[in-house]
């Protein structure tokens, strides 16, 4: 039951990130992207982190999507011009050239990632030996306060101040321009 | 039974696809929605590999700041996009191409 679930929720975000990709319509691409960040939720859920899972879709769906979709909306305008195909630079490599390059990328992680599975990492082998793993039954989010307010404080106070620079820089940049 | 090498592959896959979108799309929209995925594939393996540490908890924790990272970059990027097509009337990297005013 628990692979079934697990598969349907890998073949949800894989297919609908692929269907993302060869859309023209943005709108529709947007949406897609919506799916796809639920079903990583739920593959969240599988590695027992249910608090990453819940903040996922608060920051992504309630902020990130919607900003996307604003963007969309305010810069209409470009939503033929993706139609044509005329490339120059490397950012924006025709498909064909783009696809070998994220193919051997793939290959090479996959390589990557079954060549590490036959002698996995000593502390994760350690980990499962002396039962410190994380189990269902534990209470994650008391555990991540208590570690957020004691053993990551200094990086949870310097993100609070760079999260804080980012929307002061985010506004300043998008406002009205003032004739002087 | 899901093991580790479940997420990873899963983990592989979506970034291979953030990082066609990245190279393939003439949309500034769409290169950023390229990176979330990129950054979204990351933090599955954080949390993958989270889940042997119990003592830390440093997987969940550091999946938590890059989806802090991820927002922060998504509104200064967004408000840059903004910004370019105010200028150039166009959000195709491929047009953008002088930092100074018109």
């Amino acid at each position: 039951m628990e692979s079934i679930l697990f598969y349907t929720f890998a073949i949800l975000a894989i297919g609908s990130a692929l269907l993302l990709v060869n859309l023209k319509n943005i709108a529709r691409a947007l949406f897609l992207f919506f799916i796809v960040l639920f079903a990583m939720a739920g593959l969240y859920l599988f590695a027992l982190a249910d608090f990453v899972a819940i903040t996922q879709i608060m920051v992504y769906v309630g902020g990130v999507l919607i900003l996307m979709l604003f963007a969309f909306m305010l810069s209409n305008k470009e939503l033929l011009k993706d139609l044509q195909d005329n490339s120059g630079s490397f950012l924006s490599m025709p498909k064909w050239q783009a696809i070998p390059v994220v193919l051997g990328f793939l290959l090479l992680m996959l390589y990557g990632i079954f060549e590490w599975q036959q002698a996995p990492s000593t502390w994760i082998i350690q980990s499962i030996e002396n039962g410190n793993n994380i189990t269902a039954t534990d209470n994650n989010i008391h555990q991540i306060g208590l570690r957020f307010m004691t053993f990551y404080v200094l990086p949870f106070e310097i993100i609070s101040i760079f999260l804080m620079m980012a929307l002061i820089g985010a506004s300043h940049l998008s406002r009205k321009e003032r004739t002087l | 039974m899901i093991t580790l090498t479940h997420f990873l592959v899963v983990s592989a896959c979506i970034f291979s696809i953030g990082l066609y979108t990245v190279l393939s799309k003439k949309n500034a929209i769409m290169i950023l929605v390229g990176i979330e995925l990129m950054i979204n594939a990351a933090i599955l393996n954080f949390v993958a590999f989270g889940k042997y540490d119990k003592v830390s908890y440093g997987g969940q924790i550091f999946a938590l700041f890059a989806i802090v990272l991820a927002a922060a970059a998504v509104a200064v990027g967004l408000a840059i996009v903004l910004n370019v097509y105010r200028h150039y009337n166009t959000i195709n990297p491929d047009e953008v191409n002088q930092l100074k005013d018109k």
